[in-house]
């Protein structure tokens, strides 16, 4: 269980320090530096089992369906690992704590770099491959986080930008890999996976397996050639680069080749891969290094370098290379982050990091210019230093490790050359900044920073030094428990740790290098050190402008493919969607189409006929006028509106009837109302009516209206003329009466079988209505239509005064007669409300006639006059009949069943006799406030809008929004 | 009349097609009403066409689903006729934002030519 807080420890962390104050610095550090030390107190005490070579294994299921479990694993290699995470990561938290200004936000820097801590611990001791992989692609995304980290600027934004472009779609093909390993594993257990090794080599797929891991690797560690995101990724605050960028993040590649080291390597394959990329890594990082004119981009490219290293190590299919590369791992991880660690704090007390202005700052600032001095000697190699040690053991491996003659001389002449360019690159760096003078003034004046900022890069020095002189008592075990985790079959090798092997070939090697590195570095001065971000000699080989060009090219295509298929215009897209709709109907119906009846059809009655030939009058007037005559049209599509209502009473269908017919009245006046708004048709546009592009489009719409039509008419005969199918209305006839209490059974199949369907429909309506609402609130009317005042001269068309008690002028008689209407209206809702459970009515009919005497009376009064009056207050029915149809839902819960069920109730009463009382009926209440006060909030709020055309705007703005909002 | 019945949708909804296709909003939001008249005319028309046998259950004849329309097409158009209304409504709003934001009321919010 203890395991498991190690991973939770790290997040809580992060959501903990997000929520803290922006300045408050101290806080954040002593809460992520306790963090990383509790994490690496709970990780000690499994060091004995890890002694014991126990594995340590916890799981819990995640997704049990698929065979996943969410499991941590923790042997030698990740207790090695993740104790270098947290132990770097609490140095890191006290530097960063002096490091970042006051002016920074700082909550988001830790809650950030905690949550990256957990992830990368996560990757570390994740016990099965697809959790790993999850954790991975974590910690590209924490790291995207942190290098944007000062978002105002344009390299950080850019270079996490390419950070996470790379390290994540190398994430995606190692997922790719890891899901064909557990494929022929069977199981993503990382035990299994090995366990199973022999048989993934052997595997047809093994190719693809190897080749997308290693993209995962490589792009994560930066090996060549997708090395040039880290350099970018300097752009963020320096502990991040410290931890991140150089001791943990980029050793998430070769810790996954470690981890995978049982299964993948041994083949012929591996080798030619991982030490081309390993060795091309290895000299283009330590070539370009010497050459980089920033202090972050020299150790950002040696960081390159020295993964490379590791990575030819692990290529090297030998056991010994495996121990050294682990042991590089680490050495690397001390004396990189602690150089990082000078970097950033000569950047903190000078203000650059230019090489070419710094210079002579050992006077003033001595304890920083040691501390990277030893640090940037065992970068190099020097002896008594962990870097020397790991190096004489990579010398050694590369005499070994080829078999053809070639190899045995290229391997160690390459490695010597690389070494010589670390040599070169070191000594620049610590000659050119504190040694010699400085060419200029610089920024600030360099003084010591305080005793905290130092302690961690001095501790790591310290472990430097320790590891480099007494190597075998201090790292020594806990290398000795990370290869035998690898290597788990007991193969760990015969290896000595000791400082001095004699006189041998690899301290020949080391002495080469020293002394051509030194000459390299004073040849380079004497010529005055070309520079430039790119080394000379690959100015053309530039990774980032590769990027660029591939992304931009990337962008462009999509962009062009977006264009191919795809159109602004909503025309096209109407057209395009219609033709894509009748293609599919022709693909599916061609050829099965039949059109013999099978059933009995019924008599053709005249009156039907001429109902019809009304009908489709109506319907192609209205298609052809309603661009020029809108008046006209909206009438016609009325009359076609009251014809459908009509057929529908035909064929036995009431209900619809009546909600067709109160509906159509409410959207034509909702319509007329709109009417309003719509521009005067300019007599120009007939002069395009017949060019021929004009023409060509009506032609084309023509026919795909003419084809869409026949389509549907021959589609909708030969269903009619076919027998219907069982379905489920038998069920639904039989369970009417006995479940649902009601004659009618549309009505029960609304309130009560699918009352949940229609709870949300009433939902949506309400959502519509305050939509409408708002959006009306926002709108400003057309400039013209404010300005026409024609209608204002004509003392008809006055505004009706509020005071009087009847409106006068020309609606005198209609709001006397609409007045009356207002109490019948309410008496016919209601009496449709409470008879829908038996006979055609119901809830929507209802409400949609009382919204209707309510709009007869806006219509014939005027609003003002209206509203001086009648406060309707629509929000509340909306309100109002929601929380009725959710009650009555909810009213099932007492009699202990389900949301929505029906519950009767029939009391009998002393002079009504028996009662039918239904849940239901609260249910189908709640539909009828709703409808009441939606329709009426979209029309009052339509009705609203011409208040503003004869007032000022922010007059009428007043006035609106206190009417409808009180 | 089955013949009459699918003449009539097809008339709706080749002229709802037309309308949907014109460059005015007004066309549009005219065109989407024929189209959910044609619409639900058919979903309608998936319980056949029944003379006389409204879906109201008499309690004094055993109840068999042959003696009534098929009431769930019918459910399922209530909804939809319900629904449309609300469509209708926001998109009128829309139209009527969209022209006083653009000063036009073409469906793309500019003018051909512009």
């Amino acid at each position: 269980m203890t395991l498991y807080l190690i991973l939770i420890l790290p997040f809580v962390g992060a959501l903990g320090a997000a929520l803290l104050r922006a300045n408050a610095r101290n806080v954040e550090a002593w809460l992520a530096g306790l963090v990383a030390l509790s994490c690496a107190a709970i990780l000690a005490t499994f060091y004995p089992d890890m002694v014991a070579g126990r594995v340590v294994k916890v799981a819990v299921d995640w997704l049990p369906q698929y065979g996943l479990t969410f499991g941590l694993r923790l042997d030698g290699f990740a207790w090695m690992f993740a104790m270098m995470v947290t132990v770097i990561g609490a140095l890191v938290v006290v530097y960063a704590r002096y490091y970042m200004s006051p002016a920074d936000p700082v909550p988001r820097f830790f809650s950030f770099l905690l949550a990256f801590m957990g992830s990368m611990l996560g990757v570390v001791l994740s016990g099965n491959l697809i959790q790993l992989v999850m954790f991975w692609e974590l910690t590209s995304f924490t790291s995207f986080v942190l290098i944007a980290y000062w978002y105002h600027r344009t390299d950080a934004r850019a270079g996490a930008r390419m950070a996470l472009t790379v390290t994540a779609a190398g994430g995606m093909c190692l997922l790719a890999s890891v899901l064909m390993m557990g494929h022929i594993a069977g199981s993503y257990d990382l035990d299994q996976v090995i366990a199973a090794a022999d048989a993934i080599r052997a595997s047809e797929l093994y190719p693809w397996i190897l080749s997308l891991a290693l993209l995962g690797a490589f792009t994560k560690s930066a090996q060549f050639p997708f090395h040039f995101w880290l350099p970018r990724a300097m752009a963020a605050p320096t502990p991040v680069s410290a931890y991140l960028h150089s001791a943990t993040m980029v050793k998430a590649g070769v810790f996954l080749l470690a981890r995978l080291w049982p299964v993948l390597s041994g083949t012929d394959l591996w080798f030619a891969i991982v030490c081309s990329a390993g060795l091309a890594s290895l000299l283009v990082g330590a070539y370009a290094a010497t050459f980089q004119r920033d202090m972050k981009g020299v150790l950002a490219y040696s960081t390159i370098s020295h993964l490379g290293l590791i990575t030819l190590l692990l290529g090297m299919n030998s056991t010994l290379a495996l121990v050294a590369a682990v042991f590089h791992m680490l050495n690397h991880a001390t004396f990189k982050a602690s150089l990082f660690m000078a970097a950033g704090i000569v950047d903190h007390e000078t203000g650059t990091r230019d090489l070419k202005r710094l210079g002579g700052l050992y006077h003033a600032m001595p304890i920083t210019a040691t501390l990277a001095l030893v640090a940037a000697a065992a970068m190099a190699g020097v002896p008594l230093l962990n870097g020397f040690l790991s190096k004489e053991m990579f010398f050694a491996e590369t005499i070994f490790a080829g078999e053809e003659l070639w190899l045995r001389i290229t391997l160690p002449a390459t490695a010597t050359l690389a070494g010589m360019f670390s040599v070169a690159y070191s000594a620049r760096f610590i000659r050119q900044v504190f040694f010699g003078t400085a060419p200029g003034e610089l920024p600030r004046t360099p003084h010591e920073p305080t005793r905290w900022m130092l302690l961690p890069s001095a501790m790591l020095v310290l472990a430097c030094l320790l590891v480099g002189m007494l190597p075998g008592r201090t790292v020594g075990p806990v290398l000795d428990l990370a290869t035998r985790a690898i290597l788990s079959d007991g193969r760990v090798p015969k290896y000595s740790l000791a400082v001095w092997h004699g006189l041998n070939l690899p301290l020949l090697m080391s002495a080469a290098a020293f002394v051509g590195g030194l000459a390299i570095h004073a040849w380079l001065t004497r010529l005055g050190h070309p520079e430039g971000v790119l080394a000379p000699l690959f100015r053309r080989f530039d990774g980032k402008r590769a990027f660029t060009i591939v992304q931009i090219r990337m962008i462009r295509a999509a962009g062009a493919l977006v264009r191919l298929l795809s159109s602004s215009r909503l025309q096209t897209q109407l057209a395009l969607i219609i033709v894509a709709v009748i293609a599919a109907a022709m693909v599916a119906t061609l050829g099965e189409l039949n059109f013999d009846a099978s059933t009995a059809l019924t008599q053709i009655d005249p009156a039907f006929a001429l109902l019809w030939l009304v009908g489709a009058a109506c319907a192609v007037g209205a298609a052809l006028q309603a661009k020029f005559h809108r008046l006209a049209a909206l009438i016609m599509v009325g009359c076609a509106g009251l014809v459908t209502s009509l057929t529908f009473a035909w064929f036995s269908a009431p209900d619809l009837a009546l909600t067709q017919v109160s509906v159509e009245v409410v959207t034509t006046v909702l319509l007329l109302l709109g009417l309003r708004w719509m521009p005067k048709r300019m007599p120009l546009e007939l002069q395009n009516r017949d060019s021929v592009r004009a023409r060509a489009r009506r032609i084309r719409d023509a026919t795909l209206a003419v084809v869409a039509g026949i389509g549907m008419a021959v589609l909708a005969y030969v269903v009619l003329t076919k027998p219907a199918g069982p379905g489920i209305r038998d069920f639904i006839v039989r369970n009417t009466l006995p479940g649902g209490g009601g004659h009618n059974i549309v009505n029960v199949i609304l309130v009560d079988f699918r009352g949940f369907d229609t709870f949300g429909e009433i939902t949506v309506l309400g959502i519509v209505a305050l939509t409408i609402y708002k959006l009306l609130r926002r709108f400003r009317p057309a400039p013209e239509v404010v300005t026409n005042s024609a209608d204002k001269r004509d003392p008809a068309r006055e505004l009706p005064d509020p005071r009087d008690p009847v409106p006068k002028g020309a609606m005198l008689v209609p709001a006397i007669i609409g007045r009356l209407l207002l109490p019948m209206a309410g008496v016919v809702s209601i009496f449709f409300l409470l008879r829908g459970h038996n006979a055609p009515g119901g809830g929507f009919v209802g409400g949609l006639v009382m919204a209707t005497g309510f709009i007869a009376q806006y219509l014939v009064n005027g609003t003002l006059w209206v509203e001086s009056r009648l406060r309707i207050h629509p929000q509340y029915w909306i309100g109002g009949g929601l929380l009725c149809a959710a009650g009555a839902g909810c009213l099932a819960w007492f009699a202990s069943l389900p949301f929505m069920s029906a519950i009767v109730w029939e009391p009998k009463l002393p002079l009504l006799g028996k009662l039918h009382l239904s849940s239901v009926l609260v249910f189908d209440l709640g539909v009828y406030l709703l409808v009441v006060g939606t329709t009426t909030l979209m029309l009052i709020a339509l009705a609203h809008q011409s208040l503003r055309s004869h007032r000022r705007a922010g007059e009428t703005e007043d006035m609106t929004s206190v009417r409808m909002v009180r | 009349m089955e013949l009459i019945y699918s003449l009539a949708i097809g008339v709706f909804f080749a002229c709802g097609v037309w309308l949907l296709l014109r460059p005015r909003t007004f066309q549009v939001i005219l065109g989407l009403a024929l189209l959910s008249y044609a619409t639900n005319l058919f979903i309608f028309a998936m319980g056949r066409l029944t003379l006389d046998r409204p879906p109201l259950i008499d309690p004094n004849v055993v109840a068999d689903a042959s003696l009534y329309d098929d009431p769930i097409p019918q459910a399922l158009v209530l909804t939809a006729i319900v629904i449309g209304f609300a469509t209708t409504a926001l998109f009128l709003v829309m139209l009527i934002a969209s022209r006083g934001f653009t000063g036009t009321d073409h469906v793309d919010g500019v003018e051909k030519g512009e």
